[in-house]
């Protein structure tokens, strides 16, 4: 925890759109010091270990999706061209509206909680210098936790007679206990919450480090003004990690509408009451494993993902930029 | 979670502020810094809470009332014998060993295929880099879920289906470790690989010698999320594995609710069971997983 922070450098990373940007100046200028090798498979061996597995499993797996789209394959047959069929059959397919509709409120739900909330507590953590390295440390441990086994943990806390409910009875908050586990939208909204549980350290050690690049006499003037916590944070600190916001809104969308563990544990792998709780990610491995599997239609369902994580991934960049500009 | 994290270029970031500034620091105590610290320990018992709770639930005898109005943390007849169920009834031995060899599998396969890339990325001169960096960076992008079925029906097509190494394989050199890798030589100062050359070295004696020796530091973090990413994944492993001999924890525990679906502190012993080791790992290696949040925003 040393304040010695490399503060030039930090700043260049998180000032400029929050992530780096490929500077082609910097190496073409770079390349005049790159060293020499004598053999011109040198090189070639050195990233034959990567490129293979890299090529091998998501280079050509993506081509082959493409390709799958558009056709009408099985597990166990490889299918015919049929055009845009899988597409047109979608919008039939009452499963996949459902998915994209629960994929969809998950992003918008969770992606504003995760922007603020940690947010918020990297703050009050970050102004409580001595407890900060604790808190760090507890709030980032749900992290590393494994998705199944927070469902399982939630699921026990949520469940019919789980430590929720009971505790409402307690409260007489209600007479009957909330259905967490089997109402369609509760359970969905349990998910949201379980996904915020996980995720908050996360973002909350990416604030952490953004705020200590924040300018401290801003505070000191903050102070002089008479402005208090809110205001300060409002006029301090939230200007000073908008960039480092953009991140986490496009790392957590990304998350969000990519959400399968929490949800398939809590729904305990079926999808909810009547597939009420699939989201794009269920779906895909529903359609396109098994012995059933209609890898064609699975293959389509991802193009489909694709585009929107690739929409989303855009959107950002395009608010960043106009940020920047303006 | 995401994959989309971009590495940053820099391989040495700032540790985190304790020091951040707070907007006051008067010693008297102010009702803003009782607010504070009272919503600091709210949160620390959201977080906190369910796990001391699964922790008494696991320990609590079997005759023992589950559903106290109101509940009651502190078991009565404390026992480990659901410790004991679960291991019974369930191989958890097994499933560790089968995910720990998976994650070592993708740790030596990130540390070693990730480190030689990224070092002839970052430090060779060839015809095709740019290009190579490229498909790297395209890969970044590419979402696992998407490519999840094709990438099924090639480990299938490869007669890997159902084996550990189908469940390492996809992540075995991740896209992003390259970047981060190549992101450290390329920020190394050019003057060592040029006095070794002088002195006659060729590329592998100045990778072992010169270069690697300076990046330890990002080997280690690519190590350490390398190792959670693989012991936490569960999808490819739910997809890829059909017998349960082959199953590794989180798809073995998926099976917890289904078999112990009546006593939930079985799952809460099963749960507590999963926790320790990477609640020590992380114990242990703390301070990398931090480092390498502040030197990638990369995460297990």
């Amino acid at each position: 925890m040393t304040a010695t922070a490399p503060r030039a450098t930090a700043q260049r990373t998180t000032a400029r759109g929050g992530f780096p940007r490929w500077r082609s100046g910097r190496s073409l200028r770079r390349r005049d010091r790159l060293a020499t090798h004598r053999w011109f498979l040198t090189p070639w061996l050195f990233l034959a270990p990567a490129l293979t597995v890299i090529v091998l499993m998501v280079l050509v797996p993506f081509v082959n999706t493409l390709q799958l789209a558009f056709t009408d394959s099985t597990l166990l047959r490889t299918g015919d061209f049929v055009g845009l069929d899988n597409f047109r059959k979608m919008f039939d397919d009452e499963r996949f509206s459902t998915a994209l509709l629960n994929s969809t409120l998950y992003t918008v739900c969770v992606v504003p909680v995760m922007v603020v909330l940690p947010l918020m507590l990297a703050a009050l953590v970050a102004s409580t210098p001595r407890l900060a390295g604790f808190f760090r440390t507890a709030m980032y441990l749900p992290v590393i936790m494994s998705p199944v086994v927070v469902g399982l943990i939630w699921t026990n806390m949520l469940d019919k007679q789980g430590l929720v409910n009971e505790l409402a009875a307690t409260l007489h908050i209600v007479s009957e206990p909330f259905p967490f586990l089997s109402d369609r939208w509760l359970l969905l909204f349990s998910a949201m919450f379980v996904t915020v549980w996980m995720g908050l350290g996360y973002y909350m050690v990416i604030y952490l480090a953004a705020l200590v690049n924040i300018d401290r006499s801003l505070y000191d003037a903050a102070a002089v003004d008479g402005a208090g916590t809110i205001r300060t944070f409002l006029d301090v600190t939230v200007p000073g990690v908008r960039s480092t916001m953009a991140l986490v809104a496009l790392l957590s969308s990304v998350a969000a509408f990519r959400v399968f563990g929490e949800i398939y544990v809590l729904t305990d792998g079926t999808g909810g009451v009547g597939g009420g709780d699939l989201t794009m990610t269920m779906l895909i491995q529903r359609e396109g494993t098994g012995l059933q599997a209609r890898t064609g239609y699975a293959g389509a369902i991802s193009l489909v993902m694709f585009v929107i994580l690739g929409g989303l991934l855009l959107a950002q960049l395009a608010v960043q930029r106009k940020q920047r500009n303006s | 979670m995401s994959h989309l994290d971009l590495p940053r270029t820099q391989t040495r970031a700032p540790r985190t502020g304790t020091k951040a500034p707070g907007p006051r620091r008067r010693r008297r105590i102010l009702p803003g810094t009782v607010a504070r610290y009272a919503v600091l320990v709210l949160m620390a018992l959201l977080l906190a809470g369910p796990l001391v709770w699964q922790l008494s639930l696991s320990l609590k005898g079997a005759g023992e009332p589950l559903y106290d109005r109101p509940p009651r943390l502190i078991p009565e007849h404390p026992t480990f014998e659901h410790f004991g169920t679960v291991l019974d009834r369930i191989p958890v031995p097994r499933y560790l060993y089968n995910s720990l060899l998976v994650a070592v599998m993708a740790v030596v396969g990130n540390v070693v295929g990730a480190t030689c890339a990224g070092y002839a990325l970052g430090k060779l001169r060839f015809r095709g880099r740019g290009v190579v960096t490229v498909l790297v960076v395209a890969a970044l992008l590419v979402p696992s879920e998407t490519v999840l079925v094709s990438q099924f029906l090639i480990v299938r097509e490869a007669g890997l289906a159902d084996t550990l190494v189908a469940v390492a394989l996809p992540t075995l050199v991740a896209a992003l470790n390259v970047l981060l890798m190549r992101n450290a030589f390329a920020s190394l100062p050019p003057e060592f690989e040029e006095a070794a050359v002088v002195d006659g070295a060729n590329a592998w004696q100045r990778f072992i010698r010169v270069s690697v020796p300076q990046v330890k530091g990002v080997m280690t973090v690519v190590a350490v999320f390398s190792f959670v990413g693989s012991w936490n994944d569960f999808l490819w492993p739910l997809i890829v594995l059909s017998d349960e001999q082959n199953y590794t924890l989180t798809v073995g525990l998926n099976r917890l609710r289904g078999t112990f679906y009546d006593d939930p502190r079985l799952i809460a012993a099963g749960t507590i069971i999963a926790l320790v080791p990477i609640i020590a790992f992380f114990a242990v290696l703390q301070r990398y997983f931090f480092r390498g949040l502040e030197a990638g925003g990369l995460k297990g």
